[in-house]
C-alpha cells in the first residue's frame, strides 16, 4: 500500500449549545465528530458515507480548518493541520483543496469563470505569475472539459454539471495533493453525474491526487472509492476496502444501510436480505451510552449498553468494525 | 368507515371492465416566459388502471413534475398553459370541467404527495389540524370525529403514539415522520389515485426504504393507484408495475418494469442504465450520455435526443420518430426501436471525452 499522506487521530468537533443572550451559558454540546481516526494514502480515494447528521460534512470542514477541532490531530506532511496558524496554514491549504456540493451557491454569480478559477492565484501568487494567469485558467478549463473560450462567461450561463466542473477547476488551480469532495455529484442528474465521476477519476490518474470523497450515495462511492469509512453519529463504525465493506460488511449499521439502497433491478429483491431499521437517528447532543447504534440495532444486548465497542479488527473479518457482535453478512447487496 | 368504502367498489368494477381510471391523451403544455415559449410537455399519453403503480422517470426538465401538476390541476397559469390534449378521469375530461367539479376531484379522489414535506406542511398549525382540514371543511365532520379519523390515518402510516402527536407541530417531527404526515393527509379522503412527486428524494436512504415500503403496503391494503414521479432508477425498480421514461417533454419509452431493465428499447433508457454506478458491482469506467438535456425553448429537430444519441442517423435529424408499438404494451419513440430491442443494434463503444 502507498505511503500515508494524511493521518487523522481521535478528531473531535463539538459545537456548543448555549442559552441566554447577554450571558451565554453553555448547556450542552452537539457531538458532530466524536473521535474519528483514519488514514488517507497517496493516490487513493477514501469514501466517507453515512446519513445526514452523521458528521461527514463537519469532518470535511475540520480537515480544511474551516472549523477548528475541539481536540485531535490530523498530520499532513509531518505537520499537524490542527495546530497550524498564519503562513503555515496558508501553505497547507494550497495542498488541500475542496469541491463543494452545490454548484449553484458555491460560485459567486458576480464573478466571471476566469475570475473564479483564477482567484486562488490571488491568495497564492507564487503558483502562477500575474502575466500567466489567464493562460493557466484556460488550461484548467480545458482540463475539466470546458471550452476555454468561455472564460469571460458568468456562472448562470452554465448548466449544473458545467458549474461543478468550474468548482473542480478552481480546486485544481493550485495543484493540490489532496481534494476533499463533499457530495460533489449529489446535486446532478444521473447522466451528468456519470460525466463528473469519470472526470474526477481521470484527473486522479493524471495528477496523482488523493481524494476524500464524502457522499450519501453508496453506489457512487463503491464505484469511485478504494476504501470506505461508514459513519454513524460522529464515529466511524466500519472501515475497509470496497470489497470488505460491500461484500463482507460486519457492522449491523453498514448492513442495514446497504440493504436499504434500492437496486436498479426489479428482480434484486428476491435474492437480497431486506433489513429495515426502525426509528430515526438519535440526537448527537445526547448519544446513547455504550454503542451508539444500539437503540436501532436488532442485535443489541446488555454489553452494548455498557461498553462502547472499539473500531478494531474482528474475528468475523479482519477489517476494523465497531460492533461487539460483528458478523459477516454477504446477502445485503 | 362504511361511508368511505365506495371508491374500493369502484376500483373493483373498473379492474373488471378494464376501464382505465385515468387517461392522459396527447397532452401539450407550454410555459410562456420572457425568454420565449418553453415547450415543456409535447404530446404525453398514458393510462392508469385501478391499483396499478406507474412510475414516470426522467431527469430535471424532462417534464415529469409538470405532467403531475397538469393531472392534479395545480399548474401555475400563467406562465404554464395546457395547449392541447385531454386528461380523462373515469372517462370525463378534467380539462373541460367546471372549476367546482374539478375541486371535487382534486385532493379528494386524486391526491398528491410532494417532495419537500417541511415546506408542504404549514408550520403554524398542528399536524392533527392539517390532516383533518379537508375532513372538517369538505366532509363536514365534527372536530372530534375528524380527530379520531386522523389518529386512524396516523396509525395507518405507522406514526408511533399517534394520539399524543396530534397536537405536535411539523418542526417537532423528523423528515421521515413529516413525509408520513403528508401521506396521511393525502389518504384522508380515500383517494383513488395518489400522485407522489419525488416522495423520498429529500430523505436518507434508510428512511427512504421505510417510506417506499409504506407506500407499497398502502397500495396493497387500500388498492390505491399510484403515479410515482422520480429520477431514481433504483426506487422505481422496486415498486413500479410500469415505467414511462420521459425526455424533453415526451414519453420516449413505456414498458413494464421487467422488460425495461432487462431489455431497454430506447437509446436514452440504455444511456441512463449504463450511466448509473452499481452497488453490487464496482464496475469499470461509467458510460456517459454526452452533452446536455435540450433547451426547451429550442428543442432539436426530428428526434429530440438525436444530438446525444450514439445510434443517431440522418433520419433522426429530419423526422420525428413514430411511437412504435413493440408488443406486450411496450412502446418506444425511436426510429430503430425494433432493431434495438431485438439486439440487432447495440450501443457503439464510447471514446473518452
Amino acid at each position: 500500500m502507498a505511503e500515508a499522506i494524511l493521518t487523522v487521530t481521535d478528531l473531535v468537533k463539538h459545537f456548543p449549545v448555549t442559552r441566554g443572550i447577554v450571558f451565554k451559558r453553555h448547556i450542552a454540546s452537539i457531538k458532530a465528530v466524536d473521535g474519528v481516526s483514519l488514514t488517507l494514502h497517496r493516490g487513493e480515494t477514501l469514501g466517507v458515507v453515512g446519513e445526514s447528521g452523521c458528521g461527514k460534512s463537519t469532518l470535511a470542514k475540520v480537515l480544511m480548518r474551516l472549523e477548528d477541532a475541539t481536540s485531535g490531530t490530523a498530520v499532513y506532511n509531518g505537520q499537524d493541520i490542527m495546530s497550524l496558524r498564519g503562513e503555515g496554514l496558508r501553505r497547507m491549504r494550497r495542498q488541500v483543496q475542496m469541491v463543494m456540493q452545490d454548484p449553484y451557491t458555491s460560485l459567486n454569480p458576480r464573478m466571471t469563470v476566469g475570475d473564479i478559477v483564477g482567484e486562488p492565484f490571488e491568495i497564492h501568487p507564487e503558483v502562477a505569475p500575474r502575466g500567466d494567469r489567464r493562460a493557466r485558467v484556460r488550461e484548467l478549463l480545458d482540463l475539466v472539459g470546458l471550452n476555454p473560450e468561455h472564460i469571460n462567461r458568468y456562472p448562470h450561463q452554465f448548466s449544473g454539471g458545467q458549474r461543478q466542473r468550474i468548482g473542480i477547476a478552481r480546486a485544481l488551480a493550485l495543484k493540490p495533493e489532496i481534494i476533499i469532495c463533499d457530495e460533489p455529484v449529489s446535486a446532478l442528474d444521473v447522466s451528468i453525474q456519470a460525466q463528473v465521476v469519470n472526470l474526477l477519476e481521470s484527473l486522479q490518474d493524471e495528477m496523482g491526487l488523493s481524494y476524500i470523497f464524502i457522499a450519501h450515495d453508496l453506489s457512487v462511492v463503491r464505484h469511485i472509492c478504494d476504501r470506505v469509512a461508514v459513519m454513524y453519529l460522529g464515529r466511524i463504525v466500519e472501515i475497509g476496502t470496497d470489497d470488505e465493506i460491500y461484500r463482507r460488511p460486519t457492522h449491523p449499521y453498514t448492513q442495514a444501510l446497504l440493504s436499504a439502497v434500492p437496486l436498479p433491478d426489479p428482480d434484486a429483491r428476491e435474492h437480497r436480505q431486506i433489513i429495515r431499521l426502525q426509528g430515526d437517528v438519535p440526537s448527537p447532543q445526547n448519544p446513547p451510552s455504550g454503542c451508539r447504534f444500539r437503540t436501532r440495532c436488532w442485535k443489541a444486548t446488555e454489553i452494548c449498553v455498557r461498553e462502547d465497542p472499539p473500531l478494531v479488527p474482528r474475528e468475523a473479518d479482519p477489517h476494523p468494525s465497531a460492533c461487539h457482535h460483528a458478523e459477516t453478512n454477504t446477502h445485503v447487496v | 368507515m362504511g361511508r368511505h368504502s365506495a371508491p374500493e367498489a369502484d376500483d373493483a368494477a373498473a379492474a373488471q371492465t378494464g376501464e382505465p381510471l385515468l387517461q392522459v391523451d396527447d397532452l401539450h403544455v407550454e410555459f410562456r416566459t420572457g425568454d420565449g415559449v418553453a415547450h415543456v410537455i409535447n404530446g404525453v399519453s398514458f393510462d392508469l388502471r385501478a391499483g396499478e403503480t406507474l412510475a414516470v422517470l426522467g431527469e430535471s426538465g424532462s417534464g415529469k413534475s409538470v405532467t403531475a401538476q397538469a393531472v392534479m390541476g395545480i399548474l401555475d397559469t400563467p406562465p404554464g398553459h395546457v395547449t392541447r390534449g385531454a386528461i380523462r378521469f373515469h372517462g370525463e375530461d378534467m380539462l373541460r370541467m367546471s372549476g367546482t367539479r374539478r375541486r371535487q376531484i382534486r385532493g379528494k379522489r386524486i391526491a398528491m404527495i410532494f417532495q419537500d414535506a417541511l415546506s408542504a406542511l404549514n408550520p403554524v398549525f398542528t399536524v392533527g389540524w392539517q390532516i383533518t382540514e379537508t375532513l372538517r371543511k369538505r366532509e363536514g365532520m365534527s372536530k372530534k370525529d375528524a380527530d379520531e379519523r386522523a389518529v386512524e390515518l396516523m396509525d395507518l402510516v405507522r406514526i408511533p403514539a399517534a394520539r399524543d402527536r396530534l397536537k405536535s407541530f411539523p418542526h417537532q417531527f423528523s423528515g421521515g415522520m413529516r413525509q408520513r404526515v403528508m401521506i396521511a393527509m393525502s389518504l384522508a379522503e380515500r383517494p383513488e389515485i395518489i400522485i407522489a412527486d419525488e416522495p423520498t428524494t429529500a430523505l436518507d436512504v434508510t428512511v427512504q426504504a421505510q417510506i417506499m415500503d409504506l407506500l407499497g403496503d398502502l397500495r396493497r391494503e387500500l388498492g390505491t393507484a399510484l403515479i410515482l414521479i422520480t429520477h431514481d432508477m433504483g426506487v422505481v425498480a422496486d415498486v413500479a408495475d410500469r415505467i414511462a421514461v420521459m425526455y424533453a417533454g415526451r414519453i420516449v419509452e413505456h414498458a413494464d418494469v421487467h422488460s425495461l431493465y432487462r431489455n431497454p428499447a430506447h437509446p436514452y433508457t440504455i444511456g441512463l442504465l449504463d450511466s448509473i454506478p452499481r452497488l453490487d458491482d464496482k464496475g469499470k469506467r461509467l458510460r456517459t450520455i454526452p452533452g446536455l438535456p435540450p433547451n426547451l425553448t429550442a428543442i432539436p429537430s426530428g428526434c429530440p435526443f438525436h444530438p446525444r444519441c450514439p445510434f443517431a442517423q440522418d433520419i433522426c435529424v429530419t423526422r420525428v420518430p413514430p411511437n412504435m408499438d413493440l408488443g406486450g404494451g411496450r412502446r418506444s419513440e425511436c426510429h430503430f426501436a425494433d432493431r434495438i430491442v431485438t439486439g440487432e443494434l447495440t450501443r457503439p463503444d464510447q471514446e473518452d471525452e
